[in-house]
Formats: C-alpha cells, structure tokens, sequence
C-alpha cells in the first residue's frame, strides 16, 4: 500500500534559526502516530506544515503522492488544545456548521429540511462522543472535556482523513483524561482514520499510539542553541514497548528540556 | 479577623447606598451654595434655586414656545437624537465593514489599515469648517462631524478586535471546508457584532461632544444649539436641566445598547458577568 503522507528530507527553518532538519517520515492510512518531545522541537511546527498553515523550506511534503496544500482543508480535521470551537454556536450548531458550508456554497446555511437533516446528522455524531444531553447549549457552558468532546464531533463530522490532535487533552483532570483516551481510540477503530497526536505525555503517547514518533535536537550546542534542529530520534512501533526503552526516551527528552531551559 | 481593605467587600445594599452618595453630595452642595449666593443677592444667576429649575424645566418641556409653538425640549432633543442616531448608525456600518475588511484580509488590511491610523490622527474640529464650507450649515454637516469624529477610532478598535479572534477558530473553520466568505459571514462577524456594540458604547461620550460642539456653531435647533444661544443670557435655569438631560440620554443610551448585547449575544456575556 502506498504511504499517505510522505515527508523527505524536509527542512524548516526560520532566518537563521533551524527548527527542524533531516526530517524523514512515511505513514500509512490509519496509523495513529503520536508525537512527543520538549517545548520548541519542532512538534507544533511539524502540526502546522500538515495543516498546510506553513510549508517546507526544504525537501518535500506529500500527501498520496501530491504536494501538501498550502492551506487548511476538509481532508486533514484538527483539534487544538483550546479555542477550537466557535463560541457564538450552540453546540449543535458547532457540529451543524461543518455540514453547511459544503451543503450551502454561497451562504454557509441551511433552511428547512435540509437544515433538519444536517442537523440530525450532526446530532448522531454528537451521541457518539456522549453530548446529546447539552445540544442547544453554548461552549462556554461546557466543561473542558466536553469542549474538547465537541471539536472532535466538530472535525469527525467532515470525514477527515487525517486527524491532527495537538496535545488536545492537555487541560484535562486525569479522570477526564482517561475517559477521553477511550473515545479516541474508539473512534479511530470505527473510522479507520489516521491520527497525529502530540502529547507532552511519553505515556499517553504509548498508551494510544501504534506509532511513537520523538521530535528531539540530537546535538545541543550552548554556544548557537539554534543552530541544530530538531527531528524524529525514535520512531517506533509501539508493540514492542519495553520499559526500558521508555526510561532511555525520557531520559534523552528531559536532557533537551533542561538545556532549552537554561539558554 | 481584621481583613485588609483591598480584601472587604461592600454588601449589595451597601454599594447601592454608596453609588448614590456621590450623586446626594453633589445635590447637597449644589442646594446649600445656591441658598448662600441668592441670601447674599437675590438677582444671582449663577446658581439659581432648585425651584426655579424645576419652574424653568416645566417652561421648556411641558409649555409650547411663544414663538415657535414647539414643546422646545422635545423639539431640540428630536433634532439632536436625529443628528446623532444617523452618525452613529453610519458610523457603526462604517466601522464593521472596514474593521470586518482590514481585520480578516491581509492585503486590504496593508493597503487601508495605515490610511485609517492616520485619518484617525486628524483632529476632527479642525475640520468642521471645512465641513461647513462643503456641506453647508444644514443637517449634513453636523452628521458629517460625528461620522469623522468617531468612525475612525472605531474602524480601528474593530479591526483589532477581529484579529484577536483566535487564529485556531479560522484554521479549524478552513479544515470544516469553509471559504473566506462562510467564515467572513459565520465565524467572524457574528463574534464582532457584541464588539461593534462595545465600542459604540465607549463612543457615544465623543459623538455627544460632536455632536453639541456642531449645534453650538451653527444650528437652528438642538440641545447643544439651545445651550449656547441662552448662554448670553446666563441662563443657568435653562442650561443646568439640559446638561442633565443629556448626561441622562447618553446613560440611556448605554444602558439600552449593554441590554441589547445581553439579549441578543448572550455567549458574549457568560463567563464575564461586570462592567
């Protein structure tokens, strides 16, 4: 099977600063790839070259085979880790507005039982990550879980056939966390889709990833911080998690971690 | 436990009681230095009795004028409010329309954002008599003033505020297949519009001082008009009760626009319930 994403020898760097280098990736549909690493290792710059919100300064990024857009759209779904619904909607309406902006070009709205219709579609979605009980309810009334309960319907509702997760349960209470684990991973297996997830959390990266990927700086230098990038130390199949080989990860991470804090 | 000062709290009795104590004060003081001045004099004009207010507000609002056959009040508070209502409404469209333009679209925002600073920079009573060379002392010109005065700043405070809509809200609108024109229509001007009304509301204190400074220049009606043509007769009777009455209008008119934001935005307004 060809690989849905294709990332080769790609660079990123701003002015003089490199942030990424030598990145080189393939991932097949429905991987679900977690990506962990320090502050300022290039994860959410990696996130945002998916998106499409930034490209490349070198080598080349691929989607089945073409160039990756150089703008967000339906194919790739995101869930940031706040704002990622829109305030002024009830949460029906929230999941609604992905429905109507493909079904009414011009406007962006429906009426009548066309409205009815992507309404109750997006109700079912709304069941499936257990929202039915706050649908005409606004975001700011919700707690953090089902704020981020309802960007995940919100994306899911499109199809998507890759969905970004940028440390989307970050906020969370651990309860909470746990239960939010479970739905992603239930969703992933209905859907056969492919996940990003970045996560502060070496653990939550095992616990739900077939796939880790580490963003690391191999080389720190105190005298030009900038001048090495980060990229993919390890990336592994997450079958064979020894914990020894968690406890060398976590080791090398928390390295970069102290260095960065000290420049 | 004797709590530092910063840390006590008045009750809601307590701060309705200390909110209008500045006002009784005023009152007082007001009452007490004209008592003083017409014992002293009782031709004093300065500060003349609380009843010959009351008598003087009775004249203008409930008595037609000898001349016109007006209720004069009414008469003048109809033509300031038409003055103002039509500046401030265009001055609003004004301010959504760019702010919604130069806040979301890089390329106007590079070509008008400079254009609209530096507009605002222009003093706008510098201008009145240009405006009234070009527009003529009729109605035009006093709207003119107060579209000037105050669209400026708005077009600029909008623009701001449209920026700082989170950039996750427009990348997650852009993956949901959104073009720029569902988002304009969906994402981003139904969340200006409470902001629109904000700063209205912060603007209707300048429109009022376009608004009156306009009257007072030229004018044939009008509250602002009315104050300054009765100045040369130092008549405090007449224009005490209108600077109340318009302090009074402008408080209405916050308080109506703060409502209608409540009613009609009510996820602008959870979650921060003050001010």
């Amino acid at each position: 099977m060809a690989a849905l994403l294709e990332v080769k020898q790609v660079w990123k760097e701003y002015g003089s600063s490199i942030v990424l280098e030598k990145l080189n990736l393939s991932v097949k549909e429905g991987e679900f790839c977690t990506i962990v690493g320090t502050s300022g290792c290039g994860k959410t710059t990696f996130l945002r070259m998916l998106l499409g919100e930034e490209g490349p300064t070198r080598g080349s990024l691929l989607l089945d085979g073409k160039p990756m857009p150089a703008e967000p759209g339906p194919d790739r779904g995101i869930v940031f880790q706040r704002y990622s619904v829109f305030p002024h909607m009830s949460v029906l309406d929230n999941v609604t507005f992905g429905l109507e902006v493909t079904r009414s070009p011009l406007l962006g709205r429906l009426f009548g039982g066309a409205r009815r219709k992507a309404r109750d579609e997006a109700a079912a979605m709304l069941a499936q990550v257990g929202l039915s009980q706050a649908l005409e309810r606004y975001p700011s009334e919700l707690s953090g879980g089902m704020q981020q309960r309802l960007a995940i319907a919100q994306a899911l509702i499109k199809k998507p056939r890759i969905l970004l997760l940028d440390e989307p349960f970050g906020a969370l209470d651990p309860g909470i966390r746990a239960d939010m684990h479970a739905l992603v991973l239930r969703l992933w297996k209905e859907s056969g889709l492919t996940i990003f997830m970045i996560t502060h959390d070496l653990k939550e990266g095992f616990k739900l990833g077939t796939r880790l990927l580490v963003f690391d700086k191999p080389r720190l230098d105190a005298q030009a911080p900038n001048r090495y990038g980060a990229t993919i130390t390890y990336d592994l199949a997450i079958d064979r998690q020894e914990p020894a080989l968690l406890e060398e990860i976590q080791g090398a991470v928390t390295e970069t971690s102290r260095f960065n804090d000290q420049q | 436990m004797k709590k530092r000062i910063i840390n006590r709290l008045p009750g809601q009795g307590a701060a309705a009681v200390l909110g209008l104590l500045p006002f009784l004060l005023l009152l007082l003081a007001y009452a007490w230095g004209s008592q003083v001045r017409l014992e002293a004099n009782p031709e004093d004009k300065l500060l003349p009795a609380l009843s010959s207010l009351a008598a003087a507000v009775e004249r203008v609002a409930l008595e037609p004028n000898r001349r016109t056959g007006e209720l004069q009040l009414w008469a003048d508070t109809a033509a300031s409010l038409q003055r103002l209502g039509i500046g401030l409404a265009v001055a609003s469209l004004l301010a959504l329309v760019t702010g919604l333009a130069t806040g979301m679209v890089p390329y106007v925002r590079a070509a008008l954002a400079p254009f609209v600073r530096v507009l605002s920079m222009v003093p706008p009573m510098a201008i009145l008599p240009i405006l009234f060379i070009v527009f003529g002392l009729g109605e035009l010109s006093k709207v003119v003033l107060v579209v000037l005065g105050i669209a400026p700043c708005m077009m600029r405070d909008l623009q701001q505020r449209v920026m700082e809509l989170p950039s996750e809200q427009l990348v997650k609108a852009q993956t949901l297949g959104a073009h720029s024109g569902q988002i304009l229509w969906r994402v981003v001007m139904p969340q200006t519009l409470p902001r629109l009304i904000d700063s209205l509301r912060l603007n209707l204190g300048p429109a009022f001082l376009f608004l009156i400074a306009a009257e007072a220049i030229a004018a044939e009606s009008g509250l602002g008009y009315r104050i300054f043509l009765v100045r040369r007769y130092l008549a405090m009777d007449t224009i005490l009760p209108y600077v109340v009455w318009i302090t009074l209008l402008a408080f209405l008119m916050d308080m109506a626009l703060r409502g209608v934001s409540r009613w009609a935005f009510p996820w602008f307004h959870q979650g921060k319930e003050r001010a």
